[in-house]
């Protein structure tokens, strides 16, 4: 290695988000809760610099830290993500939190802290560096999903999803020490170098793959280590809710991705028999259990599963075509996500939250605009063409049949076919049914800014879709690149 | 000019049809009329121009499609032929939208009307001005789709969505050969295009291709699938029997569509094909028979309707018979002039009808009516004039066209021709009997006095506080927008013979004709007409006349004696009435067991056995994995813990089951 081991300029980000939430729990524990407004727009301050430091740094693949942390194209398209995510989460909390009494100037601080975790996770080369980014995201984020400390059902989410976190660690733990065990370290190149060296991999090291696996896959939410998503997004505030769907799901899906193509590169064909496992079974059940669905925020959650599995095809194909797959998949799902969760944000009737699908009923009378927006994410989501939806969908798929995967493409397919019921019921339900109760007019200057931004995303995405679909293919390219060398 | 002529109708139509309530009713008969009445005119300048002086040419539009070998281009081929049919489409057309602001002035949905006559009109000129197989079956799909359109026009009668439906249908069996046709076309000649076609075809005389273990000549293959095309459209035995049933559109639409242009688009598929038809000489055989034995047959019935349009109908569909034979028997010019002729005389009929209709408030059956000459004086005198047009009474257009068909069968000299000229003779004194009878049911005696066992006028409701005889104060001629065309086609069949038979089928034809029309030499029958003997030349005429007295003397001389010959033949009248039970033939042997079939395939096939297992079965297995799904959701956090302990197990044991996926 030619350079320093320890080039903190390597980590400006995160180093700038760990300042600033310190700082900004500092000023927050003098000025009390009132300051929570100002630690909310510190925090997106802090999330900016940290957006335009990843955009500004140089190209090309440079390692720090005893090799435990990476920067490379990859890392910077995924933590630009990342932190357009967790913007778009803090913006869209900024009402709630004031209306819901949720309003404690920790839940800024702890999204930033998590956020940072993210970042490390993205950037992790190493299986140490990835627990602790892992387990710094999750600490974080265990607590703002029992942030409503007075309501039975958040305390409930909170608790679930710490304990059955704490399961997925240890098994990830678990998992660490035996690829440990059989290749003698914990870094990522170094692994590489080791399989590379002997072409049969011990069942032990697959072992330690599968409880890897296991663990990470607990992260993104993937059958069948799942389970606790629909309760934890069901029981916890609709913006935790909502950050929960889009930030960490990026981080993980990237740390997943590295940690299966740096290390374990040289054994994909041992590797890739979960991810398509895993891959078919989330986008089955995503497709099926959301039918049966009343409430929006369990219905998203299975949606979610269901998104994951279809990412987890790029996965499953390997490879730069792969990767980016993924991350274009990525970028829209954060955009449909957002708008989508932000309509649900807006589902308020005489300042209550209401969450029932039926609410939704009438909408398209009621308040056209917005219905007319959540009518463009569900058929997003649905995968219907020109929306950019469509075009996620359709590159994991082409990733699929090149990687030769055409029975993972097919019933990625008929998923899809079964997924698009409950979006389009949505639509069915804003546009033909008797009205319900209306809700409530003002949507609020920030949400309706999230919502026009997302949306036009989602719209006009098939005609200036080529910086993100070459971003993600440099990406790509790095981090396969990366694995090899 | 040419694309003008075609794409002006459709401009019109979809003018008409689109913005129908923004242009409202004026509007939409201002502009449909004007765009059809200036390709008319265009038309009739084109005619000049290529038939006259012989300017026959290609205009190439644009590729249409390319796939392989397959190349099809849109192009308008304007040659002679085309320019005939142009000024007979277009001139019709023309006349049937003027006429049409007065008949259907009291219809709540006149741009609807207008915009479909247009259409059709794009689509029978798409049709003959089509250069290759795939466009003129496309011009060939619209004029059926038009007909259907307009027959089912009064969509809240059953009656006529009856007869539009079957129109359809049995015009899909022709299509479905026709078809078959354009594909063997297509393998045999590696093209669709005419001109590549008609070149090659001499080379595939005579050659054959096996099919089932039997040696099957090409020529007479290909050109039987077409003409099979050509006897749906054309109504011609056994595919007849939409046609009479097809009176159930407005009368105009009768005139234009099921009269003058449409049914003679299979005449014209004959004539275009005859590169190819002179080279299945067995092919031309089957045309000759199947079009004598439809001019006779239909011309029987024609003799027992009551319905004055249906009469009409089965008189077209006598002609079209003699058009058939006269193609069948070389004769294609005289085909043609037949056309030609009978556009304008049928159209003149079916005007002239509609006039009467009119004039009667939408009563058609001739048993009500009688003594009307007294009260449509014009009417009667234009009846006169195209029923003797049609029976081909000499120095009226049909004599020259129906004599020359006639001579050209007797001159073949083949069996064949012989069965044409004789049941052609026949059909001649039926054609004149049953005209006759029409013009003295409606125009003489009294009215009603026929009626059998009916009300004077059932149809009182009409005529509301009339008695019998105050009834005739509402019997009047129609206005001039209705009797202007009238007189136009009036003209039309009277002169129409004498000024162009040099051209089409005298000396002067094979100039005129030039390559449009291929007879081989050995095969010019009407060369050989010309050179019939007195007897058959005036036979025809004689048989005109036996006709007209016929008529004359049951139903003026002794109008008792039809009713005693029904009476005393009822075996016999009950046949003709019932159309040869045609229609009861094929309800028992096709319509039951196709409804049977359906019904099968509806019920057991596609409601228990695809919707069961298929939408039906998959969403129920949907709802019921979805309900299973849920229930998986405990809500207990060591039930979550366990399935997560479970998964992990699933997937070491898969691998050490497998060794380790390698």
């Amino acid at each position: 290695m030619a350079q320093p081991s320890h080039d903190f300029a390597l980590a400006a980000p995160e180093m700038v988000l760990a300042a600033a939430a310190m700082l900004l729990l500092m000023f927050g524990a003098f000025r009390g809760n009132q300051a929570t407004r100002v630690v909310a727009w510190g925090a997106l301050a802090a999330l900016a610099i940290a957006l335009v430091l990843v955009l500004q740094a140089p190209a090309g693949r440079a390692v720090s830290f005893a090799d435990m942390f990476v920067v490379d194209g990859f890392a910077h398209f995924a933590k630009a993500l990342v932190l357009l995510a967790a913007a778009l989460g803090i913006v869209m909390s900024l009402g709630f939190i004031r209306r819901e009494g949720m309003e404690r100037f920790e839940y800024p601080v702890l999204l930033l802290l998590a956020t940072l975790g993210m970042l490390m996770m993205v950037s992790a080369n190493d299986l140490l560096a990835l627990y602790l980014g892992i387990e710094l995201q999750s600490l974080a984020l265990y607590v703002v999903a029992a942030f409503q400390r007075d309501n039975l059902r958040a305390s409930e989410a909170g608790l679930k999803y710490f304990v059955l976190g704490a399961v997925a660690s240890g098994m990830l733990l678990y998992g660490c020490s035996l690829i440990y065990g059989f290749t003698g370290t914990t870094g990522f190149d170094a692994i590489a170098a080791t399989l590379k060296a002997q072409p049969e991999p011990p069942l032990g090291l697959i072992v330690g793959i599968v409880f890897l696996t296991a663990g990470l896959a607990f992260k993104v939410s993937a059958v069948p280590f799942h389970m606790w998503t629909p309760d934890v997004y069901e029981g916890a505030p609709t913006p935790v809710t909502a950050f929960f769907a889009i930030a960490p799901k990026v981080a993980a899906l990237a740390l997943f991705c590295r940690a299966m193509l740096t290390p374990f590169a040289a054994i994909v064909a041992d590797w890739q028999q979960i991810v398509v496992f895993l891959a078919i079974a989330s986008m089955l059940l995503g497709a099926f259990a959301a039918i049966g669905q009343n409430n929006i925020k369990r219905l998203m959650a299975y949606s979610s599963i269901g998104h994951v599995g279809y990412a987890l095809i790029g996965l499953a194909a390997g490879g730069a075509g792969g990767i980016q797959a993924i991350l274009i998949y990525l970028a829209i799902y954060v955009a449909m996500n957002a708008g989508t969760f932000a309509c649900i944000l807006c589902m308020r009737v005489r300042g209550d939250m209401v969450e029932g699908v039926g609410d939704l009923a009438g909408l398209g009378r009621n308040q056209p605009l917005l219905a007319l927006a959540l009518a463009i994410f569900m058929f997003s989501m649905a995968g219907v063409p020109p929306l950019a939806g469509f075009f996620g969908k359709f590159y994991v798929f082409v990733a699929a049949i090149e990687a030769k995967l055409y029975v993972l493409a097919v019933i990625g397919v008929l998923a899809s076919a079964v997924g698009a019921y409950y979006y389009l019921r949505i639509v069915k339900l804003m546009y033909f049914d008797e009205p319900a109760e209306a809700f409530e007019r003002r949507v609020g200057g920030e949400m309706a800014a999230v919502l026009v931004v997302t949306a036009l995303f989602v719209v006009v995405f098939a005609l200036f879709a080529a910086p993100i679909l070459d971003g993600a293919g440099t990406a790509a390219q790095a981090l396969v690149a990366g694995g090899k060398g | 000019m040419y694309v003008a002529i075609v794409f002006l109708p459709l401009f019109a139509s979809m003018l008409a049809g689109f913005f129908g309530r923004l242009l409202g009713d004026r509007g939409a008969q201002l502009i449909t009329c004007g765009a059809v009445s200036l390709a008319a005119l265009l038309s009739l300048y084109a005619f000049y121009d290529v038939a006259i002086l012989g300017h026959t040419q290609k205009v190439q539009l644009f590729e249409w499609i390319d796939s392989g070998s397959f190349e099809v281009a849109w192009a308008l081929r304007i040659d002679q032929l085309t320019a005939v049919m142009l000024v007979v489409v277009c001139g019709v057309s023309a006349l049937v939208h003027i006429y049409s602001i007065g008949y259907m002035a009291e219809d709540p949905h006149i741009p609807r009307f207008m915009s479909y006559l247009s259409l059709f009109t794009f689509a029978m000129l798409m049709l003959v001005t089509a250069d290759n197989l795939v466009q003129l079956f496309f011009g060939w799909e619209g004029v059926g789709l038009a007909s259907y359109l307009l027959i089912g026009f009064w969509y809240e009668r059953p009656s006529a969505n009856a007869a539009a439906i079957k129109a359809f249908l049995v015009n899909r069996i022709g299509d479905f050969g026709f078809a078959l046709g354009i594909f063997g076309v297509f393998l045999v000649f590696d093209s669709v295009a005419f001109d590549q076609v008609f070149k090659s075809a001499p080379g595939m005389a005579g050659r054959s291709f096996e099919f089932l273990g039997w040696q099957v000549d090409i020529m007479t293959t290909l050109c039987l699938l077409l003409f099979v095309g050509a006897m749906g459209k054309s109504a011609q035995v056994p595919l007849h029997t939409w046609l009479p049933d097809a009176m159930e559109g407005p009368t105009p639409v009768s005139a234009l569509i099921h009269a003058a242009t449409m049914v003679t688009a299979g005449v014209f598929l004959v004539a275009r094909f005859s590169p190819m038809f002179e080279y299945a000489p067995n092919a031309l055989a089957v045309v000759a028979v199947v079009g004598a034995f439809t001019a006779f047959f239909a011309g029987t019935i024609g003799l027992a309707q009551n319905d004055i349009k249906r009469v009409i109908a089965y008189s077209t569909c006598s002609q079209l018979g003699y058009m058939f034979f006269a193609a069948g028997v070389h004769a294609y010019g005289a085909a043609i002039f037949h056309l030609f002729t009978h556009a304008f005389f049928k159209a003149l009929l079916f005007l002239s009808a509609g006039a009467v209709i009119h004039a009667m408030h939408h009563e058609q059956d001739m048993r009500i009516m009688g003594g009307l000459r007294h009260h449509l004086k014009r009417t009667y005198v234009l009846f006169w004039i195209g029923s003797l047009a049609l029976a081909g009474l000499p120095f009226f257009a049909g004599y020259f066209s129906k004599d020359i068909i006639l001579e050209a069968a007797w001159a073949v000299h083949t069996g064949v021709g012989n069965f044409a000229f004789v049941l052609g003779l026949a059909a001649a004194v039926l054609t004149a009997f049953y005209s006759w009878r029409l013009i003295f049911m409606t125009f003489h005696g009294q009215p009603g006095a026929r009626a059998p066992g009916r009300a004077a006028h059932p149809h009182g409701h009409d005529t509301h506080g009339h008695g019998s005889h105050g009834e005739a104060h509402a019997i009047h001629e129609a206005p001039p927008v209705m009797m202007i065309p009238l007189y136009i086609l009036a003209l039309g069949a009277i002169f129409a013979g004498l000024a162009f038979s040099d051209y089409f089928v005298g000396a002067g034809r094979e100039a005129f004709w030039g390559e449009a029309i291929k007879v081989l030499p050995e095969n010019d029958s009407i060369e050989a007409a010309h050179h019939a003997p007195l007897w058959v030349k005036l036979a025809p005429v004689a048989a005109g006349l036996i006709g007209i007295l016929a008529a004359w003397y049951g139903y003026i001389r002794r109008p008792g004696l039809p009713g005693e010959l029904a009476h005393t033949h009822a075996e016999a009248y009950r046949f003709l009435l019932n159309k040869w039970y045609f229609d009861e033939i094929y309800e028992f042997f096709l319509v039951r067991p196709a409804k049977w079939l359906g019904r099968l395939l509806w019920k057991g096939g596609d409601g228990r056995i695809i919707d069961g297992f298929g939408p039906d079965g998959i969403a129920a297995s949907v709802l019921d994995l979805a309900r299973r799904t849920s229930l998986l959701q405990t809500g207990f956090v060591y039930h979550y813990a366990f399935a997560m302990l479970i998964g992990v197990a699933i997937l070491v044991t898969w691998y050490f089951a497998t060794g380790h996926g390698g």
